[in-house]
């Protein structure tokens, strides 16, 4: 694994890997002293071209914890707000000796063009592409439903395992979403069921190809008893006015699709509430929902840094050789 | 790309693969040039030793913990506890026995392919206990070296021992056992592996001669 990219390149065993890893990165969270020296001497650069708090501070949170240097680059206020383009922002990088890059762009496929340009040699990890993916959002949500609902219901290691057999309903603004389409390809690889539900002015063109089901009416998902629904932010600012003709009004879209008390109740007892975040309270979330003991939202959030530690440790921590499928079996040979 | 990754690593002593070289990284030597140099039976009185001996350096099983480095440490852990839980009345094999994953402390990361972490399981606080280190061969001492970083990253024992099944020599550090199983002068064409029960499906101690010299990262 040289990038990560987008769900759709990882394997079964390669994603129960980084899960697996992010297991183990998040014990060592729950320690006094929480840095650890695996990537000392290793640079990481987070290049955010879009606005983002959780997910910059996500990855130079995981970035510090394993001693790597980080340097921030934000397209506010530097030079590509004069008009520089991303390769030249990618060479200064470069020169600068960058060992992995952590992209967020408006622009679907930008981190694909930066892994593959050879403007840059370090890995390239996609931390959101307009509307195409994002894959650490999609590896903690599959690493905060395996916690939850694999292995009796968090009681036993979930170590090894996917999550065969679960079902998963992803609800709100589908069209915009990357974390949406990120997640139908990862819980489709790890064998879950995922149902998308959304007005159907919000359902993507082509989204029969998806390796998912498409429903309109969130009571009719709720009644098949999900195990866990994942809530979407209705992205307004990627909308012209208040629905951007999507919806007729807020309160209309609320009364369709958002998770309320109501519909929490009818929830199975072992259900669990999702959302990426930012959360939109009152639009597509209530507040009774997002504070309610089922939502792990803020365990989202920190699941995130484990996550992302994991892939970081993955892509970088290795030497060039090209690695063998075993484990390592035979330390005392070593 | 699933080749580019390794798997998860087998960390658990569980669903014993068939007998040894299977799982060898290196191309597999022939089976006639490897020479079993002790058998379960001497790896049982060493063990039993070992436990007596650390009874006797630490008068009694008071504050010890022992800590296995996976992957075959931590089963050497394991039976060293129940062996003195059995002579040591009122110590319970299963709270002072943990595995401590030295992975992400390793000094050689860089020069290896990306190795997969294994569990870290402490019984309780390690502040003022005496740790005792169960690694099954002894060979450059990195090891040792990252594990020693890794326990005082989880406090500060009153001491620190280091008990080795087998000490092939060619120490790159200065590090040394407390307690050895036993020591084997080696060549570094040759490669020590050892099998356990619980892993490997029996107990042994094998010497296999190979071509090129075995690297020092263990």
């Amino acid at each position: 694994m040289k990038h990560l990219l987008s769900t759709g390149d990882l394997t079964r065993d390669e994603a129960v890997l980084i899960l697996d890893t992010a297991g183990q990165m998040a014990a060592t969270q729950a320690r006094e002293i929480k840095k650890l020296p695996t990537l000392r001497g290793r640079t990481v650069v987070n290049l955010f071209f879009e606005d983002s708090t959780r997910t910059r501070i996500s990855f130079e949170t995981a970035a510090k914890r394993l001693s790597a240097d980080v340097i921030n680059f934000s397209a506010k206020g530097s030079s590509v707000s004069k008009g520089e383009s991303l390769k030249d922002t990618a060479l200064t990088l470069q020169a600068m000796g960058a060992d992995a890059v952590v992209i967020r762009h408006q622009a679907s496929g930008a981190p694909h063009t930066l892994a593959t340009s050879g403007w840059t040699h370090g890995a390239v990890v996609n931390a959101g592409d307009g509307t195409h993916q994002h894959p650490t959002q999609a590896l903690l949500d599959a690493y905060t439903l395996r916690r939850h609902l694999v292995g009796a219901g968090g009681a036993q290691d979930p170590s090894g395992r996917d999550l065969d057999g679960l079902h998963v309903a992803i609800v709100g603004d589908v069209l915009h979403s990357r974390v949406a389409r990120s997640n139908v390809q990862l819980l489709h690889t790890l064998g879950a069921h995922v149902t998308l539900v959304a007005p159907p002015t919000l359902v993507p063109v082509g989204v029969e190809a998806w390796p998912c089901d498409v429903s309109y009416r969130l009571d009719d998902v709720i009644d098949t008893k999900p195990d866990a629904v994942m809530m979407l932010r209705v992205q307004r600012e990627r909308m012209s006015s208040a629905g951007g003709g999507f919806f007729p009004s807020p309160l209309e879209y609320t009364r369709g699709y958002g998770l309320d008390a109501r519909r929490l109740a009818a929830l199975p007892d072992h259900a669990i509430v999702m959302h990426p975040g930012p959360m939109n309270r009152g639009l597509e979330i209530s507040a009774d929902a997002a504070d309610s003991p089922r939502a792990v939202i803020v365990e989202q959030v920190a699941n995130g840094v484990a996550v992302r530690m994991a892939v970081l440790y993955l892509l970088l921590a290795g030497g060039q050789t090209p690695v063998a499928p075993q484990p390592n079996p035979n330390r005392s040979a070593e | 790309m699933s080749a580019a990754l390794p798997r998860p690593d087998g960390s658990t002593p569980s669903v014993p693969p068939v007998t040894s070289p299977s799982s060898t990284p290196a191309p597999q030597p022939a089976p006639s040039s490897a020479t079993v140099v002790l058998g379960e039976a001497e790896i049982g009185r060493a063990l039993t030793r070992i436990a007596h001996e650390i009874l006797e350096r630490n008068k009694g099983g008071q504050d010890v913990v022992l800590l296995g480095i996976p992957t075959r440490g931590v089963p050497l852990a394991r039976r060293l506890a129940a062996r003195i839980a059995a002579v040591e009345p009122g110590i319970d094999a299963e709270s002072v026995v943990g595995s401590l994953d030295v992975t992400m402390y390793r000094d050689d990361l860089h020069q290896q392919p990306t190795r997969s972490i294994g569990t870290t399981d402490v019984p309780g606080d390690l502040d003022s206990k005496v740790v005792v280190l169960v690694d099954d061969v002894l060979f450059s001492g990195r090891t040792i070296r990252a594990a020693l970083d890794a326990i005082s990253d989880l406090g500060r024992p009153r001491a620190v021992q280091l008990a080795a099944l087998v000490d092939r020599g060619h120490r790159e550090l200065p590090i040394r056992a407390d307690f050895v199983g036993k020591n084997l002068p080696t060549s570094l064409t040759e490669r020590v592996r050892v099998l356990l029960a619980e892993s490997d499906g029996r107990d042994a101690v094998l010497i296999e001669s190979t071509d090129e010299p075995t690297g020092g990262a263990a």
